[in-house]
């Protein structure tokens, strides 16, 4: 039968709290850096140029149909041959603003295309000043249609930077190594930080769901 | 001599090694529909159990990353005295993984069929088992087919994660090559050009079927 020692987990306890503490930054960081670029691309791809739309069209179907892992190798062991040598953090915020900034792009511009013109043309009739139109008619909607499907993109871009451990940047899932590395007690190091990854998806979405509820209420509120 | 270069025997190495990134994700595939089906039956079930049970399984798959449950499966493996083993370990993993997703992409197709498709069975004396059999999931199926398919392209990326528990798949092949020839920019833009031809079909198939089939409900 197998012993469960879970003594030194809890003695690197502080090591995986700091961990997550550097997953939610590397999460935030990257969403915001990303959501920059979404926006971006999504200009780009609904009123860019034709060849703009394109090289946004090749991005995010190569991103998308692609692991995050090799993007990562590709970023991280690939791009010092063309001269650009990133440290494993900066690396792996850059594979991660690059891979949520494809997803992203399809969410933001289905929020540009979820406004109706006649809603637009209503709020003008109505005498509705330029900036109460692009408040209450373009960017309440359109935030309300793109926040569950972004918020759902973070939690999933939370448990992606897991990944990032392997080129042996910082995150929770790095500092899980290395307390498994120091004590030999795998099992119960990964539980333990698997759990912290639930505790931190599920304290997100709640949250999230907060959030929505307190914003989006029907009828708008003033 | 200790480098090699990159040349043709190189490529096909990582091209070939995509058989097995392909019977990974086909054993995760057919695993977790069958596992899926099940979570999805019972999230939608009348009784309360099965419902939580399913409910707590998809929360936790969903909420914790595919790299801890392969570690978990992994190392778990040797607490119930089995040896160590990244293929065992991978399709359990995986399978795993995919049974959530796939339950609650299901769950939602079978909560689209309108309730009075169930009403109208019962009425016509089919219990549950042929109720669903005849009625429902057939109806569901069709809408299914479209989300289906795209979680089989996430599956398949995700197989690219077994190579960090030694499983030697794709990415991994490509990883070995790229010790050997020290041309990582050649190794793993092949690797994901293979991903890439892998995964696009699908991926174009999955939203031309959804345009499909919003265009035929959209009347």
């Amino acid at each position: 039968m197998y012993n469960f020692n879970f003594e030194p987990v809890l003695a690197g306890f502080n090591q995986l709290l700091l961990g997550a503490w550097l997953t939610i930054q590397l999460s935030v960081g990257a969403m915001l850096i990303g959501l920059v670029v979404s926006i971006f691309c999504a200009w780009g791809k609904t009123s860019g140029p034709t060849p703009l739309r394109l090289v946004i069209d090749a991005y995010i179907e190569i991103i998308r149909n692609t692991p995050f892992l090799v993007q990562i190798f590709f970023i991280f062991f690939g791009l010092p041959s063309l001269g650009l040598r990133l440290s494993p953090n900066s690396a792996a915020l850059f594979a991660l603003v690059v891979n949520f900034g494809a997803y992203g792009t399809e969410i933001i511009r289905a929020g540009i295309e979820s406004v109706q013109k006649g809603q637009v043309e209503a709020g003008t009739a109505l005498g509705l000043s330029k900036v109460q139109i692009f408040r209450y008619i373009i960017m309440k909607p359109a935030l309300r249609t793109v926040y569950p499907a972004l918020t759902s993109q973070f939690i999933y871009l939370m448990l992606n930077t897991s990944v990032v451990s392997v080129i042996s940047a910082d995150d929770l899932a790095a500092a899980g190594n290395d307390l498994q590395s120091a004590t030999f007690a795998s099992f119960e190091v990964y539980i333990t930080v698997t759990l912290i990854y639930l505790v931190m998806s599920i304290g997100f979405s709640a949250l999230f769901s907060v959030i929505e509820k307190r914003a989006f209420k029907y009828p708008l509120s003033r | 001599m200790l480098i090699r270069a990159f040349g043709w025997p190189e490529f096909w190495i990582i091209v070939y090694a995509a058989r097995w990134t392909i019977a990974l994700s086909a054993i995760a595939f057919i695993g977790g529909g069958i596992g899926g089906l099940v979570i999805a039956l019972a999230r939608v079930s009348d009784l309360q159990l099965p419902r939580l049970l399913a409910t707590g399984f998809i929360r936790i798959f969903q909420g914790t990353p595919l790299l801890m449950q392969l570690f978990l499966v992994f190392f778990g493996m040797n607490i119930f005295g089995f040896a160590i083993n990244p293929w065992i370990a991978a399709t359990i993993a995986l399978t795993l993984h995919a049974s959530a997703f796939l339950g609650e992409i299901w769950r939602g197709c079978i909560e689209a069929i309108p309730p009075g498709q169930k009403e109208a069975a019962t009425a016509l004396g089919l219990r549950y088992f042929n109720r669903m059999r005849y009625v429902i999931l057939p109806q569901a199926a069709r809408i299914a087919v479209a989300p289906t398919v795209g979680f089989l392209v996430q599956l398949i990326k995700g197989t690219s994660l077994a190579a960090i528990i030694g499983f030697t798949e794709l990415t991994r092949q490509g990883q070995i090559i790229n010790n050997a020839t020290f041309s990582p920019f050649l190794v793993f833009g092949t690797v994901a050009a293979v991903y890439f031809i892998l995964c696009w079909p699908l991926s174009v198939l999955a939203r031309r079927m959804e345009l499909k089939f919003s265009r035929a409900t959209a009347r």
